[in-house]
């Protein structure tokens, strides 16, 4: 297999997870010293790497602590998303279970930057093993001076503590997660304010997700110049892609962004098991584009996936093989949407009840004339009227399959239906 | 079967629990946890209603957060929690065969509880194991790469430390 390119998870799985000690012994908690030594400097430097969210919306990391940092508060806070809800992926759990400290480090430096001196560590309900292993590696660096008061001897102060999510995959969309982490119903907010202005309890705070922020001590360390030798020019760096669904060999691999889907499907991950035919991939995650097996020399790049029609997202690749039928896995898609839309807009609440209504229409053959003008027209009206992007994305796996293969829904409703187009 | 007492004891932990955040409303979540693990998996009326007393938070703010999240019930639900993902990766992978393997195994259906009241089993979305699908959580524990009759000796196994408990 080809060899990955570590940054993130440079020694990830070779050292204790829990040890301050041993991430220390390689080279561990450098860029956190070298933070503190110029405070100053740092989101210059972030802004000069080119880091963009890891999270799924790409938002450039170095400008949004400068929002942060340029806002008088009394309190400030950094929050880390680690809420990992969108269907595929699990590269943050697999950060948080080999390499922690290399987060809490990102986080000291982030906070330093801005000014915050209480983090909190949202993580989802669904990974209770790994908030074992957070709470012991807190507890290490705790230990050891590396967070709580005077960090590193520096007189600075600044604590992590972890807050366990309840099951809600849109407590992931940043404003829902602040509600959650006050103790309401995880409901997105209206922006503006943003959190970074006015968030956890009206104070500004920082949410990153964990990709992002363990990328900032490498930075720190290395500089900017060697961040952007990696990547693209508009997205340096590398990143943990998550390959899952019919694929020889699912899991998170990290290598430069840019990489071709090629590479991903056929030398990282096996290609299809049992010697299968590749039909589709979906990119990006739930809510992103289905793209043909034709279409896998696009490179995994932010812009490079909107050009070719794909869906760059937090790096997902879901997989399907020949015998995957794409208006079931639309069915899927959509009930996983249904479930999960909070309920606060109704053109998400209403819209997706409807969008899955069709969609089973179309599968059972039992769609009607002018069936696929109103998948389309609600699909348009969801995108631009929907309070978060639950609902503004949810339509993206439908419209694409529409664009990729415009007579499947035709063909579907025409062979089985009751003469609907006959 | 829980005794009226049995009850009272529940409801008194509950409120102890409860009682150190008192006009901490931010800790509702974590208090949520707490108190669903002791009253057997599940928040009953008077869990809800001690917990807004000692809080101090409204019943229907409790309620709120209480339905929103898929962690939390209402109803009362087994010892063991069974969360079977449904979400696409694991569904191309043969969530279909998996669920039924489990439902004949248990004896019941899904979102029902087995009538030894040790097990529950729940449909949920992606787990986050997503390398291994498809994947169930056990509590606390993944299960991955599940097929019929993994799921079979699964079920078997928990059934046996269960029982023997
Ligand atoms: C419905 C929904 C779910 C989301 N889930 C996550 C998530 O699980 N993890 C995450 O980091 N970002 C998630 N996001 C994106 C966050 O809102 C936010 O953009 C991100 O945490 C910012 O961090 P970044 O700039 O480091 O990427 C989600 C957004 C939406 C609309
Ligand atoms: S788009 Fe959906 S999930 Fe987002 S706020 Fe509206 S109803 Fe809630
Ligand atoms: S889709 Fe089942 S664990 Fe992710």
């Amino acid at each position: 297999m080809m060899e990955q390119v570590r940054v993130v998870l440079d020694h990830a799985g070779d050292i204790s997870p829990i040890s301050s000690e041993e991430y220390l012994r390689i080279g561990g908690y450098q860029g956190l010293k070298k933070a503190l030594e110029a405070t100053e400097t740092i989101i210059d430097t972030i802004k000069a790497s080119g880091l963009r969210g890891r999270g799924g919306a790409g938002f450039p990391t170095g400008l949004k602590l400068s929002f942060t940092a340029n806002t008088q508060a009394d309190q400030k806070y950094i929050v880390c998303n680690a809420d990992e809800g969108e269907p595929g992926t699990h590269k943050d759990r697999i950060i948080m279970v080999e390499i922690p400290h290399r987060l809490f480090e990102g986080m000291a430096i982030a906070a330093v930057a801005v000014g915050a001196s209480q983090g909190y560590i949202y993580l989802r309900a669904e990974y209770p093993y790994v908030a074992t292993i957070l709470e012991q590696a807190l507890a290490d660096a705790r230990r050891q001076g590396l967070i709580g008061s005077n960090i590193m001897g520096s007189g600075v102060d600044f604590d992590i503590q972890l807050f366990i999510g309840a099951g809600s995959y849109v407590c992931g969309e940043e404003t829902a997660l602040l509600d959650s982490m006050e103790g309401k119903r995880g409901e997105p907010r209206f922006k503006p304010p943003f959190p970074g202005v006015q968030g956890l309890w009206g104070r500004p705070t920082i949410i990153n997700n964990v990709e992002t922020l363990s990328n900032l001590p490498a930075i720190m360390v290395k500089g900017p110049k060697w961040f952007r030798s990696m990547g693209t020019e508009r997205c340096p760096g590398t990143k943990l892609f998550t390959l899952c669904g019919n694929i020889a060999h699912p899991g998170v691999y990290e290598f430069p962004v840019g990489t071709t889907i090629r590479t991903l499907f056929e030398e990282v991950g096996g290609g299809c098991p049992r010697g299968k035919k590749l039909m589709a991939v979906q990119t990006g995650g739930a809510s992103g584009n289905i793209i043909p097996a034709s279409l896998l020399d696009t490179p995994m790049d932010i812009d490079a996936c909107a050009e070719a029609g794909a869906t760059f997202g937090a790096g997902d690749l879901m997989f399907m093989d020949e015998d995957s039928c794409l208006l079931d896995v639309l069915e899927n898609l959509t009930e996983f949407f249904e479930e999960e839309s909070c309920g606060k807009c109704t053109p998400c609440r209403e819209g997706n009840t409807q969008l899955l209504r069709l969609i089973r229409e179309f599968r059972n053959g039992t769609a009607q004339e002018g069936d696929l003008n109103l998948l389309l027209e609600l699909s348009n009206v969801m995108r631009g009227g929907c309070l978060c992007g639950l609902g503004q994305s949810s339509p993206n796996p439908i419209l694409s399959v529409l664009r990729f293969y415009p007579d499947l829904f035709v063909e579907n409703s025409y062979r089985k239906g009751d003469l609907a187009y006959a | 079967m829980t005794t009226r007492e049995e009850q009272l004891c529940v409801l008194e932990e509950v409120a102890a629990i409860a009682a150190k955040w008192r006009d901490r409303p931010d800790m509702l979540i974590p208090v949520l946890h707490e108190v669903q693990t002791i009253a057997g998996n599940c928040i009953p009326k008077e869990v809800a209603m001690t917990v807004a007393r000692e809080m101090r938070i409204p019943l229907a703010q409790i309620y709120s957060a209480a339905t929103f999240y898929s962690f939390f019930s209402l109803e009362k639900r087994g010892k063991v929690l069974i969360r079977l993902c449904r979400t696409a990766p694991c569904h191309v992978k043969g969530t279909k065969e998996t669920l039924s393997a489990f439902e004949q195994a248990l004896g019941i259906k899904a979102g029902e509880t087995t009538p030894d009241g040790l097990f529950t089993l729940e449909i949920c979305e992606c787990i986050g194991a997503c390398d291994v699908s498809p994947a169930a959580l056990v509590d606390d524990t993944v299960y991955g790469h599940l097929t019929p009759d993994k799921v079979r000796e699964l079920v078997a196994s928990l059934q046996e430390t269960e029982g023997s408990r």
